[in-house]
């Protein structure tokens, strides 16, 4: 299992992507924003990061680089896509996923452990948790408040569209608390919270057993991996 | 060269958090007349050669596909700036 992590101008967290990738199980492939090539690999990870400095809107550009016209094809046939943060951002840009970003409600940059509750654990990044099960994965970003007009969301709502929403805390006024979305299928799957960053004991978000132990990202990894084996 | 402007403002309904603020600064200032500041966006793109009605409409287009997100934006006015051409 090969999964490719694409590194943009501007990408802060493709390495930590590829490092996850790799406690996970699957063999991490750097891909590059000015590529036409996807090197073959089995699923696509867009990372986090200030891709072009953000500029015109968060992931804009990004959205229009080489390797999304071959991302946006491989999408389409099915290859697993994870957008997280500004990944997330150009899911919505390059419109793999319903819905846009604009600046926080608060007008702040934010960075805390949230608390999330899986919505839809039938996804192909999603399907090692259960539904309604509460997972704790940093968050941090400016531009994290995800819109969409009333009927959008009446409609991702009802067909189970929405796979994480915020719990306890709303930290940037998304609509409906929604934290991540996936498309229609179930392939692509963007979030705002970075799971990245919770796939190491050590590292990740305090748990009530430990300092930093959490790890509650890894099942992101895992879950693709497994999607990839059963096919 | 002539230079064609293309402005983009949030849409109407969705809360803009950076005029928001302007308007707080408004209304700590005592300017209490001003009641509302929504923020936009103003592109302004040279163009080679004469700006057509099709120079618009490319222009209108690209507003709509690149310089805004329909999603969170619209685009409220295409309009020459300068038509004079450069020496």
């Amino acid at each position: 299992m090969r999964v490719g992590v694409v590194t943009f101008p501007g990408s802060l967290d493709d390495r930590d992507a590829q490092r996850a990738v790799r406690l996970a199980g699957a063999e991490p492939v750097a891909l590059w924003h000015g590529d036409h090539d996807l090197q073959g690999v089995d699923a696509i990870v867009l990372p986090g990061g200030f891709s072009y400095g953000d500029y015109l809107r968060a992931g804009a550009i990004a959205a229009r680089s080489p390797i999304m016209t071959e991302v946006v094809d491989a999408a389409g046939k099915g290859v697993p896509v994870l957008g997280i943060c500004n990944g997330f951002q150009m899911l919505a840009e390059a419109r793999l996923i319903p819905g846009a970003h604009t600046r926080n409600a608060h007008q702040q940059f934010i960075r805390r452990d949230q608390v999330l509750r899986v919505e839809n654990a039938g996804t192909d990044w999603t399907s090692g948790f259960t539904e309604g099960q509460e997972i704790t994965i940093p968050l941090k970003n400016a531009d994290g408040r995800f819109v969409a007009d009333a009927e959008t969301v009446a409609r991702i709502e009802g067909e189970g569209q929405v796979a994480f929403r915020y719990v306890g805390v709303n930290p940037n006024g998304s609509v409906d608390d929604i934290a991540g979305v996936s498309n229609a299928r179930g392939n692509v799957v963007g979030l705002m919270p970075h799971p990245e960053h919770a796939t190491e004991p050590g590292f990740g978000p305090d748990t009530p057993a430990a300092m930093a132990s959490g790890v509650d990202g890894l099942t992101f990894f895992t879950s693709v991996i497994e999607r990839a084996l059963a096919k | 060269m002539p230079t064609v402007v293309v402005e983009v403002m949030p849409k109407a309904e969705l809360l803009d958090p950076q005029g928001k603020a302007v308007a707080g600064a408004l209304s700590r200032l005592g300017r209490d007349r001003f009641t509302d500041v929504r923020i936009g966006k103003r592109f302004e793109v040279t163009v080679e050669g004469e700006v057509t009605d099709e120079v618009l409409a490319e222009l209108r287009e690209l507003g709509e596909e690149l310089f805004s997100n329909a999603v969170i934006e619209d685009v409220v006015q295409v309009s020459v700036l300068d038509a004079t051409p450069a020496r």
